[in-house]
């Protein structure tokens, strides 16, 4: 059953071929087998699960189902739960039992999905390994010795081990698409504002975006029907329809216009992600889509805006964690500077405590116009070339990441050579525009992706030609040895 | 730009962490390595380029001025770490 995608589970619920409580048993027990090796998941939510599931066979008994009714999924450890303890793997909220639900949990439970737990991540979504959980790394399904990336490193080592067939995770600067690709897996940031943030635990605001982590592109599409809504309680949430993403997927790519930004393809390109890559481009060309060069030539200050725009961010947003309201508070405070500050020290893990430091630094008096306004303003430049680009072309393909999946602990102690790692994810964030990452080829035998970038509001572009692409390849349906 | 270990210092302090002796030098060489990346913007000409704040450029929603959310109190302060009252209690402010 772990080899079924959610469409095909969907179908077997609804015709009755098993019930959700079969189904999410055999996922709770593949967890309970396979987990321990991986440390995917923060925490299983293994009675409430089976309980979801029972209310999910009885409504569809009933008929009252819809196509996620008795589904099982996982959500990332950032969105808040009513009564199951949200960590964003950090120390600060491992007491964290949050008293409401976010948005995009909200919605899953009224379409009555079974949520089988949390999923483990780089503390407060920082980080492109996944070694910065306060609940340790997670590993990655297709080598042992190989990080997953980050930070929704859990939603995507799950996913791709079969231990839920979707999970929920976010983009700050690459945090979908990268572990996506690192897993073999698809994955969908979709266009800032598209998806609610209310619940969301917040990292950088102008970044942050909620989308799916599936195996194949018509499963993310499901998620995304789900997971996009307006929410009025979410200020940055955009008041537009939302399209059934579903219903494109099998358009014709036929005279579609292709970009492929050469500042992607540089000399920081490995050479064999280089030719998958343009494998993949081959394949999307035989699908009838027409091919051209084009330039996006900010491409390179795009990591030294995200690590002034983020960082300042993240220090404003983090300032909330002071030990008195919720979450980790220090023993025996002498007075309340104390309490602040060692609440705040034992609770965060070092790389937040860094980007704090940072942005505390870029947003000091006598700074904030040479760091946080001219970053803000190389920012606009990095979001015209896209204007520019989009003005050509239809859609935007390049690698996700520059290498296949790494080892633990080879950026070594430097945090700079960890962020060159989102060169090619991050410009997206920055600009707000929808990205998405799809399997294409491997490389060493490990999986490698495919980066889509459209442009804003494109997501069902994205997903129909991410379809396309898996009705002509089989490369998002292979599975880690041990996992299949 | 390299900073100081005073400068490493005033920052934890505005950000109300703390940085012990032995990792000082390590946190000052880190911050130092970040700020030399973002020092490349200083090279962009950004004359006559307007701060990019939002990605679509959308404003914030005004709405109308009523009360729409519950009292929540009760369960908000069940999770807090120290409260009495209805009150948070945190250690002696005033004398």
């Amino acid at each position: 059953m772990h080899n079924k995608t959610v469409a095909e589970l969907s179908k077997g619920l609804a015709t009755g071929e098993f019930s959700s409580v079969e189904l999410t048993q055999h996922f709770l027990n593949r967890i309970a087998k396979q987990d321990p090796g991986l440390n995917s998941f923060i925490t299983v939510c293994e009675d409430e699960a089976l309980a979801e599931a029972k209310a999910a066979d009885e409504k569809i008994a009933a008929g009252e189902s819809s196509e996620w009714t008795g589904v099982p999924f996982a959500h990332k450890d950032i969105f808040c739960t009513q009564g199951i303890k949200t960590s964003c793997a950090s120390k600060m909220l491992d007491n964290f039992i949050p008293p409401y639900d976010a948005t995009v949990t909200s919605n899953f439970k009224q379409q009555g999905a079974v949520c089988l737990g949390k999923t483990n991540m780089d503390e407060f979504a920082m980080g492109s390994s996944n070694e910065s959980s306060y609940y340790g790394r997670v590993v990655n399904p297709w080598g042992e010795n190989l990080v997953p990336g980050g930070s929704s490193g859990g939603s995507a080592a799950a996913v791709a081990a079969r231990l839920t067939p979707a999970a929920t995770a976010t983009d700050t600067g690459g945090s979908i698409r990268q572990p996506a690709a690192l897993c073999g897996v698809t994955g969908l940031k979709p266009t800032y504002g598209r998806v609610s943030r209310y619940g969301m635990i917040a990292f950088a605001s102008s970044l942050d975006q909620g989308g799916p982590i599936a195996r194949t592109a018509e499963d993310a599409a499901m998620m995304l029907n789900v997971m996009a809504s307006y929410d009025s309680k979410d200020s940055t949430c955009i008041e537009k329809d939302v399209p059934n993403y579903t219903a494109t997927l099998n358009n014709s790519i036929e005279g579609l216009n292709i970009g492929l930004p050469k500042e992607f393809f540089s000399d920081q390109l490995d050479a064999q992600m280089q030719q998958q890559v343009m494998n993949a481009v081959e394949e999307l060309r035989k699908l009838g889509a027409n091919i051209k060069e084009i330039s996006l030539p900010h491409t390179e200050l795009s990591v030294p805006a995200y690590y002034v725009i983020a960082p300042a961010e993240c220090s404003a947003n983090l300032s909330r964690f002071d030990g008195v309201r919720y979450g980790y508070r220090c023993e025996d405070p002498k007075d309340l500077e104390d309490l602040y500050c060692r609440s705040r020290t034992e609770g965060f893990g070092d790389e937040v405590k860094r980007r704090i430091m940072v942005g505390a630094y870029a947003l000091s008096a006598g700074y904030y116009d040479a760091y946080y306004r001219k970053a803000q303003q190389v920012r606009r430049l990095i979001k015209n070339d896209f204007t520019n680009a989009f003005n050509d072309v239809d859609l935007i393909v390049g690698p996700t990441s520059p290498t296949p999946a790494f080892g633990f602990n080879s950026k070594g102690d430097d945090p700079v050579k960890m962020y060159l790692e989102d060169i090619f994810t991050i410009s997206t964030n920055l600009a707000g525009l929808p990205g998405m990452s799809i399997p294409a080829g491997m490389v060493n035998n490990l999986p490698i992706g495919l980066q889509l970038i459209g442009n804003y509001f494109d997501e069902a572009r994205l997903l129909n030609v991410s379809h396309q692409f898996q009705q002509a390849t089989d490369w998002h349906t292979k599975a880690p040895n041990g996992y299949e | 730009m390299s900073i100081k270990r005073e400068d490493a210092e005033n920052i934890a302090r505005l950000a109300k962490l703390q940085i012990s002796d032995d990792q000082i030098e390590k946190i000052t060489g880190d911050l130092s390595n970040i700020l030399d990346l973002v020092d490349q913007l200083q090279a962009v000409n950004t004359d006559n380029i307007e701060p990019m704040a939002h990605p679509t450029d959308a404003v914030q929603r005004l709405r109308s001025d009523q009360v729409t959310e519950a009292n929540h109190r009760e369960a908000y302060q069940k999770i807090a770490p120290a409260t009495e009252e209805g009150l948070y209690l945190v250690p002696k402010v005033i004398e």
